[in-house]
């Protein structure tokens, strides 16, 4: 009996694997490099989810870009470094042209693969997070962080904290508290804080909580005795409810808090409860399922029997899982840019890389792609690989997160010089001659 | 110099070393009874905060569902005992904490697969909002999770001195082979060690889960846990309660006093370095047994 | 029948002490240099270097110098990451502000810098011991981290924090792809492993063997304790800071502070241990173990379960595995994969007779 099962077991098994679908000629593969375990698990599953739903969804509905079926492949990275640089090299050359581009979802694993992708000649893309100075796309042109990256985020943020005040020149001795997360991501808005700073007159603190930041008392009291206007959160994982937690008990209105967008998904304030209610954070994309993008997911992808990548279905349309949304739109809008030159085949990382640096999505091309609202119109070129750059606020009720502004966009006078300057000691460090865009 | 703002961080800071106590106390448990440094105890108390968050969800009342995660604790106890801890019987210590090691992998890797990875919020009913006493704000939570480690250290003390099983387990902790000769049943004393090391892993994992949330980072509470122990030495239950004190007020005051003249973030390194400068005057802990070494 | 010594006069003080003494050893230990050092390069694709085999022999530097510590001398250390991010920063540094230096100095400069820092963090041991020490080595950890994220000088004031190493060149030849890196990695990996073999068999290696066993009665017999003690540590410090050289510079090619954390540190205490403490050949087989087996095992469920399971399941899968097989093993031999080695060596040596 044990042994029958056994037998059966395997055979099944074999069939499995040999009726696993084969990789033909006509597919575009994009490697899922997720992190589906530790500490980051809920925005791994949550990003990875939606990306993966959004190319099931093309693939249901449209038998994919012009008829080339998206494949992929998931290679678990656990949010480390090396495992990254593993999955990398693992997945670089599978598919018929080899991987199309690559997204981390990790500041860490992008830095350590942006050599090896620039060498190997695929790209990737890093939306809101990573190399904040891969904006400058003449030095990098194989890396696009997208959208908006943290600098522009933080004065999109100065701008909102302007606009609740009563004006940019109202600013001038208010005082801003930036409570950062303690790592190489928690530190980087530090120098653009300083810099507004000098520009508009307010004075800002800055105080580091260790990671992961499960205790924030200490932090908390300081700011209470510094008694701030506003407080700027720059959070990750768990460091972000137990700030709202602690600066309800110190008794910090929450209104005056403003997270950035890794600080703003359910997540990070369901588990703070009450203390929650009324926090404000930024994002690059509202939640939420009202987008005619988000109806035909679900159309597609989560009904008719089609199983979905979510298992629990109520985090369809939350902030982790439309980032994804977007992250599969960027990417695809991406291909078909470079289909549209290159032919409607599978292409090469260096052709999509093409339409990554030619990007252009308008408002009558988000209007077609049901995104309207949910996506802001991104421009990328040679010299810009971000692309967007503003910024939409949300407030936290309780229940769901309701936008309180429109598009808010960056200071560019401020961030780019900023860009440029790191860009240009990247170069100089590395021996790169940066592009000349005019002669492209 | 401002008083009361001093005695709001000592105080805050005191609080939140007792809830560290707890933590600890589990360590201390396990390496009283069976000589074993208990790695997989942070992943212990994030899975029992995990099931029991779960089942509040699906409605289950308060006592019934930490009945019914303390019932899967102690299966899980037996089950390392006849598992883990028999078939190692003997063998080096540093390879049963490499046994807690594969363990602690184990039950995360269970516990997030079949419960998921999601976050929950917990709430036992205990309000979070300050109460104010001479101008200090004082959080109830805080003081209900002292509360409860107070009796609960109270429990094991009599325990541990004044029942056979704990006076066995102490005996088990000298010598496996002497108890063993004694007549001691070594398999069934680690059994109930290990469900009462889950049954205050269980007491950590809802107490710290209220307060920040059910989520991975509970595991690494156990990082917290380690200074006290040394603090407080590794075999001794009130120890983890003073050293836990030490260390909550010490890492509290050096970051709000310290941090703005040397750098903030100081709390992860500052209470080890603190461990150390104490063990340089006393190795083996405050509260710990004194080993004295024979050629 | 094969692995048979029956035959094998030693007639020289110095073939006696060799560290092959049976033949088949040094026939075995040769094939397996030729191929690494002859064949794979040649066999081998960038996946292969690039992503298995370089981390690999790093990660086996840095268990040969913790097992130095812990398995040898007998200090149990949690810091070991840490040493390794000092030896990162240290051969950034000396690249960056020393003109003209090579980068075969930069990394002896980076050993020496954090053997510097071994030291200073090995003091406690003279009064500490035990678990008691593991806990002082997280001092070392956690603040060696700190300290390198606080002060901007250490990442020459890049804001996001992380360093880019600068490119390999020696002696005019480029070390810029996977191949050549590896040879590197190999060549510097199996020179200190060759060191490292000698000072476990000499006069040092058997004072650390003593302290390991009683350190009291080895002081009693004269064994120096506090200079036997901190050797310990500034070797182990120094292949530490050499393997995070190389991580830096031949592996990733940018360093942050995190990527040298608790986890790593744990990740190489783990190698010494299922490899086996106290035997060099352990830390190699250890650091296969903990680096290939989660790849390993990430591909084998992609390969056999269907697409259809979801990924969170596979990954935790991969976790319940993985910390299964730990204890699976480690109820096989408690004494790592080192002593399976030899009790196979030792039934090898009967075969085909059972006794």
């Amino acid at each position: 009996m044990k042994h029958a099962a056994t037998r059966i077991g395997f055979l099944a098994l074999l069939a499995g694997a040999a009726l696993a679908p084969r990789l033909s000629a006509q597919e575009q593969f994009i490697p899922m490099p997720s992190y589906r375990v530790g500490p980051y698990a809920a925005g791994g599953t949550g990003v990875f989810g939606g990306f993966i739903d959004y190319l099931d969804m093309l693939n249901l509905r449209d038998k994919g870009i012009n008829g080339v079926k998206l494949t992929w492949e998931e290679c678990e990275t656990e949010y480390k470094n090396d495992r990254g640089v593993e999955c990398y090299e693992r997945l670089k050359g599978k598919g018929p042209t080899g991987a199309a581009v690559f997204n981390f979802l990790s500041t860490g694993i992008t830095y350590a693969v942006i050599e090896r992708a620039t060498a190997d000649k695929i790209p990737v893309v890093s939306i809101g997070y990573g190399r904040t100075d891969a904006s400058d796309g003449r030095v990098f042109p194989y890396v696009f962080p997208l959208i908006t990256n943290y600098w522009s985020q933080n004065t999109a943020k100065i701008r909102f904290i302007g606009m609740k005040e009563g004006g940019m020149d109202k600013l001038k001795g208010k005082k801003i508290v930036n409570l950062h997360h303690g790592s190489a991501y928690g530190k980087e808005t530090i120098p653009v804080l300083d810099l507004q700073a000098k520009k508009y007159g307010f004075t800002v603190t800055h105080i580091e909580v260790a990671h992961p930041g499960n205790e924030q008392e200490s932090q908390w009291l300081q700011i209470r005795q510094l008694k701030p206007d506003w407080v700027i959160l720059r959070g990750w994982g768990v460091m972000n409810p137990v700030a709202l937690k602690t600066a309800a008990k110190v008794g910090y209105p929450r209104d005056h808090i403003i997270g950035v967008w890794w600080s703003g998904a359910e997540e990070d304030v369901e588990p703070a409860g009450e203390a929650a209610i009324g926090y404000i954070a930024a994002g690059f994309h509202p939640s939420g399922t009202d987008f005619p993008v988000m109806k035909e997911v679900q159309k597609y992808v989560y009904s008719g029997g089609h199983k979905g990548n979510l298992e629990d279905l109520s985090r369809f349309g939350k902030t982790y899982y439309n980032r994804g949304i977007i992250t599969g739109i960027i990417n695809t809008e991406a291909i078909r840019t470079a289909q549209a030159k290159f032919g409607k085949k599978p292409l090469t990382g260096e052709q999509v890389r093409w339409g990554l640096e030619n990007l252009n999505i308008d408002d009558k091309r988000l209007k077609e792609l049901g995104a309207v609202g949910l996506l802001q119109p991104v421009k990328a070129s040679c010299k810009d690989h971000e692309g967007g750059g503003a910024i939409k606020f949300q407030q936290w009720d309780g229940k769901k997160w309701n936008v309180i502004t429109d598009w808010i966009p960056s200071d560019q006078s401020i961030v780019r010089p900023m860009i440029e300057e790191s860009a240009a000691a990247y170069a100089r460090e590395k021996g790169i001659t940066p592009r000349d865009c005019s002669k492209e | 110099m401002d008083w009361s703002f001093f005695v709001e961080v000592l105080v805050g800071g005191l609080l939140a070393g007792v809830m560290y106590s707890l933590v600890a106390l589990g360590f201390v448990l396990i390496y009283k009874a069976s000589g074993v440094f208990n790695f997989a105890q942070g992943a212990m108390v994030f899975a029992a905060a995990l099931v029991f968050a779960r089942l509040r969800e699906k409605g289950v009342g308060l006592l019934p569902a930490a009945l019914l995660t303390l019932a899967l604790l102690v299966a899980f106890a037996f089950g390392v005992e006849k598992l883990v801890l028999r078939p190692l019987v003997n063998q080096p210590p540093i390879a049963l904490f490499m046994a807690t090691i594969g363990l602690a992998f184990l039950i995360e890797g269970i516990a997030q697969g079949v419960l998921g990875a999601q976050v929950h919020s917990l709430d036992i009913g205990v309000s979070d909002v300050p109460i104010q006493v001479r101008g200090i704000a004082i959080s109830k939570f805080d003081l209900f999770s002292a509360g409860v480690a107070a009796i609960l250290v109270a429990a094991l003390a009599l325990f541990f001195s004044r029942t056979r099983t704990g006076r066995a387990l102490r005996a088990v902790a000298d010598d496996h082979q002497a108890a063993l000769a004694v007549g001691i049943p070594l398999q069934r004393i680690w059994a109930i060690v290990w469900s009462v090391a889950g049954f205050v892993a269980l007491v950590a994992g809802v107490l710290w889960g209220c307060r920040i949330g059910v989520q991975f980072s509970l595991t690494f509470l156990a990082l917290k846990a380690l200074p006290v122990l040394i603090l407080g030495g590794f075999e001794s239950i009130p120890g983890a309660i003073v050293g836990g004190l030490i260390v909550g007020a010490s890492e509290k005051l050096a970051e709000v006093y310290l941090g703005p003249r040397i750098g903030s973030g100081l709390e992860n390194w500052f209470p080890y370095v603190l461990a150390v400068v104490f063990l340089l005057v006393r190795p083996e802990g405050l509260f710990g047994e004194r080993r004295i070494e024979r050629v | 029948m094969i692995y048979r010594e029956a035959g094998q006069f030693q007639t020289t003080y110095s073939g006696d002490m060799r560290i092959f003494p049976i033949r088949q050893d040094r026939i075995a230990a040769g094939l397996l240099l030729g191929i690494a050092f002859l064949v794979v390069p040649f066999v081998g694709n960038d996946y292969w270097f690039g992503a298995i085999l370089i981390p690999f022999l790093i990660l086996s530097l840095a268990a040969l110098g913790l097992n130095l510590l812990t398995g040898y001398a007998g200090q149990i250390s949690l810091g070991s990451a840490a040493f390794m991010a000092v030896g990162a920063f240290a051969a950034f540094n000396l690249m960056l502000r020393v003109q003209g230096l090579s980068v075969l100095l930069a990394f002896a400069g980076a050993g020496l810098v954090a053997a510097g820092v071994g030291l200073v963090f090995g003091l406690p041991s003279l009064r500490i011991k035990g678990f008691y020490l593991a806990v002082t080595s997280l001092a070392a950890q956690f603040s060696i981290e700190w300290v390198l994220t606080r002060f901007p000088w250490f990442t020459n004031h890049n804001p996001s924090g992380v360093i880019s190493a600068q490119k390999i060149v020696i002696l005019g030849l480029r070390f810029d792809t996977p191949v050549r890196r590896y040879l590197l990695t190999l060549a510097i990996v199996a020179l200190l492993a060759l060191a490292a073999k000698n000072l476990v068999r000499s006069r040092v290696g058997r004072a650390w063997m003593a302290v390991r066993d009683m350190d009291v009665a080895a002081e009693v017999i004269g064994i120096p304790m506090l200079r036997t003690k901190l050797t310990a540590f500034a070797v182990s410090s120094f292949y530490c800071g050499v393997a995070g050289a190389l991580w830096a510079f031949a592996y990733l090619g940018t360093v942050e502070p995190q990527a040298f954390d608790l986890n790593r540190s744990f990740q190489i205490l783990f190698m010494i241990i299922i490899g086996g403490m106290g035997s060099i050949l352990g830390s190699f087989l250890g650091a296969a173990f903990i680096v290939l087996l989660p790849i390993l095992l990430n591909v084998a469920t992609h390969a056999l379960l269907p697409a259809s399971v979801s990924g969170s399941l596979t990954s935790n899968l991969e976790l319940i595995v993985f910390g299964g097989l730990i204890v699976f093993f480690l109820a096989l031999e408690p004494h790592g994969l080192a002593r399976l080695w030899q009790i196979g060596k030792e039934k090898l040596r009967l075969w085909p007779f059972p006794h």
